[in-house]
C-alpha cells in the first residue's frame, strides 16, 4: 500500500533558516531552557524582579560578618525541612502516642534520630546565629536611619524564634518537657492583665490536659512558621530595597566632579 | 537625625555602593559557603550529641527538677534569684524581660545618634557589652546551678561525727522527699506555703516533729509510709530538722 502523501512529502524549507546548521543536542536541550524561562517571564515579568534581587551592588567593605543574616534564614531552611520529616512520623496524642512516636523515629525510622538531632541542634545554632547577627547590626549601627523598620522586624523574628523554641521543648513529651513547659506557662501566668488569659490559650483551658500538646504542636508547626516566613519575606524585601549596610569605617571616595575647581 | 544628616548618609551610602561588587555572584558565594559550613556544623552536633529522649511522662511525680533549655538560662536564673522574694518574682519573671524586650524593639527610635563606628558611640558600647556579660553570666549560673531539691546547709558546729552523718543522711531525705517543694531551709526551698523550717529544731522537739511529719496539716502529706518503710530514713530525717536551729 502506498504511503499517504502526507508522510512521504519532505519537509518544506523553512526560509529564515536556510543553510544554517543543526543544532547538537546540548544546545538544543539550552535552547528549550530558554524557551521555557522565556513564556514564565512573558507571562509574570519576574526578570526585572530577579535583576534587581540578584544583580543589585552590595557596598564595598562587604566582610564574613554580614553572612550571619544568611546563615540564620539557612538555619531556619533547616529546620523547616527536618521539621516536616519529624511530622510525618509524629503523633500529638497525650494519652500514649506522643512519646512513643518520638521513640519510634529515634529508634526505627530510616535516619530517624539523625533527622530529630538535627531539628533539636539547628535550634540551638539558629539561636546563636540569630542573637550573633543581632550583635552585628548593633556594632556595626546598621539598625540606623533608614534601617529601622528592618531592626524592628528582625526583634519580633527573635522572639518568634524563642517561642519556636518554648512549644517545640514539649513535643516529645519525656519529664522535662513536660515539667519545663509546666513552669514556663505557670511563669506566663503571673503576667499582668492577660497573664491568665495567656496561659489559659496555652494550656488550652485551666489545667494542663488532653489538647494542651496538640495545641503547642500546631503553634510549632503552623502559627509561628507561618508568621516567620511572611516576616522573613518582608525582612529581606527591605535589605534589598535599603541596601546592605556599609561597614561604618569605611569612606566613600569623593568624585571627580565634585572637587573640579569651577573659574569664575 | 535630621533632614541634611539623613541626605548626607544616602549621598555617602550610594557613593560606596557604587563602588562595590554586584551581589550575585560575590556575596551569594559567600552566603553559600557560610551555608555549608552551618549546614556541616548542625550534622556534626546531630551525630555526636543525636536527640536522647528522657523518662517518659508522668504528671504525679512531686521531685522532677525541671530545666529549660540552655538558650532560657538567663530567664530561668532571674526566676531562681528572685523566687525567695515573693513580691517581686512576676517583676522578675515578666518584668525585667519585657522591659529588656521593648528596650531592644524601640532601639532605633530612641538612639538617634547618626554616628554608626561603635568606638564613637561610648553608652551604645557600654550598654551593649553590659548586655553580652550579663546574659552571659546569668546563663553560666543557670547552667551550673544545682537541683532546687537539694539542701545546701553546712553543720552547725558541735556536733558529733555520728550526728554530722546524720545531719548529712537528713539532707539527703529532705530532698528526696521534696520537701523544699513548700518549705525554706536555710538558702533553700521555695518560702511557703508551708512554713519555713530553717529554725524548726528550736519550736519543736524530735518527738513532736515525728508526730507532725505522720499527722500533718492537710495540704502536706503524710510520711507515715515512709516511717514503715524505711524507719531509719525516717528517723534522719528526724534528727536532722531537730538539729537545724
Amino acid at each position: 500500500m502506498p504511503l499517504p502523501k502526507l508522510l512521504g512529502r519532505a519537509k518544506p524549507a523553512d526560509p529564515d533558516h536556510v543553510g544554517e546548521p543543526q543544532l547538537a543536542p546540548i544546545e538544543a536541550a539550552a535552547e528549550a531552557g530558554l524557551t521555557v524561562v522565556d513564556w514564565i517571564d512573558e507571562r509574570t515579568a519576574l526578570s526585572p524582579g530577579v535583576r534587581w534581587l540578584m544583580f543589585r551592588k552590595v557596598p564595598k567593605g562587604i566582610n564574613w560578618a554580614y553572612t550571619l543574616g544568611s546563615a540564620t534564614l539557612f538555619a531556619f531552611l533547616n529546620q523547616a525541612v527536618t521539621g516536616v520529616f519529624l511530622a510525618m512520623y509524629y503523633r500529638p496524642d497525650v494519652a500514649g502516642g506522643a512519646y512513643e512516636s518520638i521513640r519510634n523515629i529515634n529508634d526505627n525510622v530510616f535516619l530517624g534520630q539523625f533527622v530529630h538531632g538535627m531539628h533539636k541542634w539547628g535550634a540551638s545554632v539558629m539561636i546563636i546565629l540569630i542573637f550573633m547577627h543581632m550583635g552585628r547590626v548593633f556594632f556595626f549601627g546598621a539598625y540606623k536611619y533608614p534601617r529601622e523598620l528592618t531592626w524592628i522586624i528582625g526583634v519580633v523574628l527573635l522572639i518568634l524564634t524563642m517561642a519556636m523554641g518554648f512549644t517545640g521543648y514539649l513535643l516529645p513529651f519525656d519529664q522535662r518537657s513536660y515539667w519545663a513547659t509546666i513552669v514556663g506557662v505557670n511563669i506566663n501566668n503571673t503576667g499582668p492583665f492577660i497573664g491568665p488569659y495567656l496561659g489559659d490559650f496555652l494550656r488550652a483551658g485551666p489545667e494542663f490536659g488532653a489538647t494542651t500538646l496538640s495545641r503547642f504542636y500546631a503553634i510549632h508547626m503552623l502559627l509561628i512558621p507561618g508568621i516567620m516566613a511572611a516576616l522573613i519575606g518582608f525582612h529581606l524585601y527591605l535589605v534589598t530595597k535599603l541596601g546592605i549596610s556599609a561597614p561604618p569605617w569605611v569612606k566613600a571616595h569623593e568624585p571627580e566632579a565634585v572637587t573640579e575647581y569651577v573659574e569664575v | 537625625m535630621n533632614q541634611a544628616e539623613k541626605e548626607q548618609y544616602l549621598r555617602e551610602y550610594s557613593l560606596l555602593k557604587n563602588e562595590g561588587k554586584p551581589f550575585f555572584p560575590y556575596a551569594v558565594a559567600k552566603d553559600s559557603m557560610m551555608a555549608v559550613i552551618v549546614m556541616i556544623v548542625i550534622m556534626v552536633l546531630s551525630l555526636l550529641f543525636g536527640a536522647e529522649l528522657g523518662p517518659k511522662v508522668n504528671p504525679t511525680t512531686t521531685t522532677y527538677v525541671p530545666r529549660p533549655d540552655w538558650y532560657f538560662f538567663f530567664l530561668f536564673e532571674v526566676l531562681r534569684v528572685m523566687k525567695n522574694v515573693p513580691k517581686f518574682t512576676p517583676f522578675a519573671t515578666l518584668g525585667v524581660p519585657t522591659l529588656c524586650m521593648i528596650m531592644l524593639f524601640l532601639l532605633p527610635l530612641y538612639d538617634r545618634n547618626p554616628e554608626r563606628l561603635i568606638t564613637r558611640r561610648p553608652i551604645a558600647l557600654a550598654a551593649g557589652l553590659a548586655t553580652i556579660a550579663c546574659i552571659a553570666f546569668l546563663t553560666y549560673s543557670g547552667a551550673s546551678t544545682g537541683s532546687p531539691n537539694q539542701v545546701t546547709l553546712p553543720p552547725p558546729s558541735g556536733l558529733s561525727a555520728s550526728q554530722r552523718a546524720t545531719f548529712t543522711a537528713g539532707e539527703v531525705v529532705v530532698g528526696e522527699s521534696g520537701c523544699l517543694g513548700c518549705h525554706v531551709i536555710g538558702d533553700n526551698g521555695n518560702n511557703g506555703p508551708g512554713p519555713p523550717l530553717t529554725h524548726v529544731g528550736e519550736i519543736l522537739r524530735p518527738g513532736a516533729i515525728a508526730s507532725t511529719l505522720r499527722n500533718p496539716t492537710a495540704p502536706m502529706p503524710s510520711f507515715k509510709g515512709l516511717a514503715t518503710q524505711s524507719p531509719k530514713k525516717f528517723e534522719n530525717l528526724v534528727q536532722f530538722l531537730s538539729m537545724l536551729q
